[in-house]
């Protein structure tokens, strides 16, 4: 399961989160969806990077991002 | 995997009719948060003004109550009179509130009524097509100021926070930002502030938001983003104007 979970079917491609991410993991220009944007999409094959700061979905307008963290084996 | 952020119970999972990069979202999301973190989903009732916040309803789950344009805070006086345990809010723009609204919004917070008034300023009417708000900017093109805002014909942008400051009904007056990550956690504790002091009957409760409205500001959403740091903010200074310690006033 990837870290960042976007709603793309929703998204409006403002280009938010894909701004404030400090690793630039975001990207936008997906394919076309029915709201007629190119909605945000996470880079699945760079996800290591991602340290879920939750930045993107602080700043998401439509609150249509989710993240999640890997928990520590104790 | 542990979820670290996900959507408030209390904001119902919708597409909204807002622009691309309308902070109305964010302000709708930071409002659910005070309402979850509080646990008081199922006494809250909320009161809506005209403009683009004008469908919460479709958007909170709790209440919603619809009110003549301006007259929010005289509604929510009325249902918080009659029902003092619940919590009631009004949601309102800034063509809503600091224009045809201003009269009930001074005397609302002269009273002292214990409600909690959210204030979206976004710099102009945009439900509406983006005519010249009292919040304007000088110099902002508007479809009603096409020349930029001229003090000579239309006077000066109107800070209301530190306007109802100087009230004494006021118990909690601060002006926040939502256009970065930092600013957006001081409006998060601003919000949150706002609704316990009202659970703690402390009196009248504003907090004002500078958002963005890239449609009406003929703007992309990341210019958008950049005007609200560098023109809004140096005009509507962000801070805490009025916080009143105890509840024992009387």
């Amino acid at each position: 399961m990837p870290k960042v979970v976007i709603d793309e079917a929703r998204c409006k491609a403002c280009a938010f989160c894909a701004s404030v991410c400090p690793k630039k993991l975001i990207e936008l220009g997906g394919p076309i969806n029915q709201l007629g944007y190119q909605p945000a999409f996470f880079s699945p094959d760079r996800e290591g990077e991602c340290t879920s700061c939750a930045l993107c979905a602080e700043m998401c307008p439509d609150v249509l991002i989710e993240v999640f963290r890997e928990e520590k084996a104790s | 995997m542990k979820q670290v952020f996900k959507r408030p119970e209390t904001l119902i999972k919708t597409t909204t009719h807002f622009c691309p990069g309308c902070h109305h979202g964010t302000v709708h999301r930071l409002v659910a948060e005070a309402i979850d973190r509080l646990g008081v989903r199922e006494d809250t009732i909320g009161v809506a003004g005209v403009g683009c916040g004008v469908f919460l309803y479709d958007y909170l789950a709790v209440d919603v109550c619809e009110a003549p344009h301006g007259r929010a805070p005289a509604v929510a006086t009325g249902i918080k009179r009659v029902n003092p345990e619940k919590i009631v809010f009004t949601y309102q723009g800034d063509g809503d509130l600091a224009s045809i609204g201003m009269s009930e919004v001074v005397h609302t917070a002269n009273r002292g009524e214990n409600i909690t008034v959210i204030f979206v300023n976004n710099s102009v009417y945009g439900m509406t097509g983006g005519q010249m708000a009292p919040t304007t900017l000088l110099g902002q093109q508007t479809t009603t100021s096409p020349r930029g805002r001229d003090f000579h014909y239309d006077g000066y942008p109107i800070r209301m926070a530190e306007m109802l400051a100087t009230l004494e009904g006021v118990a909690f007056a601060a002006r926040v930002a939502v256009d970065k990550p930092a600013n957006l956690r001081k409006a998060k504790q601003a919000v949150n502030t706002a609704f316990e002091m009202q659970a703690k009957n402390m009196g009248f409760t504003f907090v004002e938001l500078l958002s963005a409205c890239p449609t009406n500001w003929y703007m992309t959403p990341l210019a958008a983003l950049r005007r609200i740091e560098e023109e809004m903010i140096p005009y509507y200074p962000l801070g805490i104007f009025r916080q009143r310690k105890a509840a024992d006033y009387l």
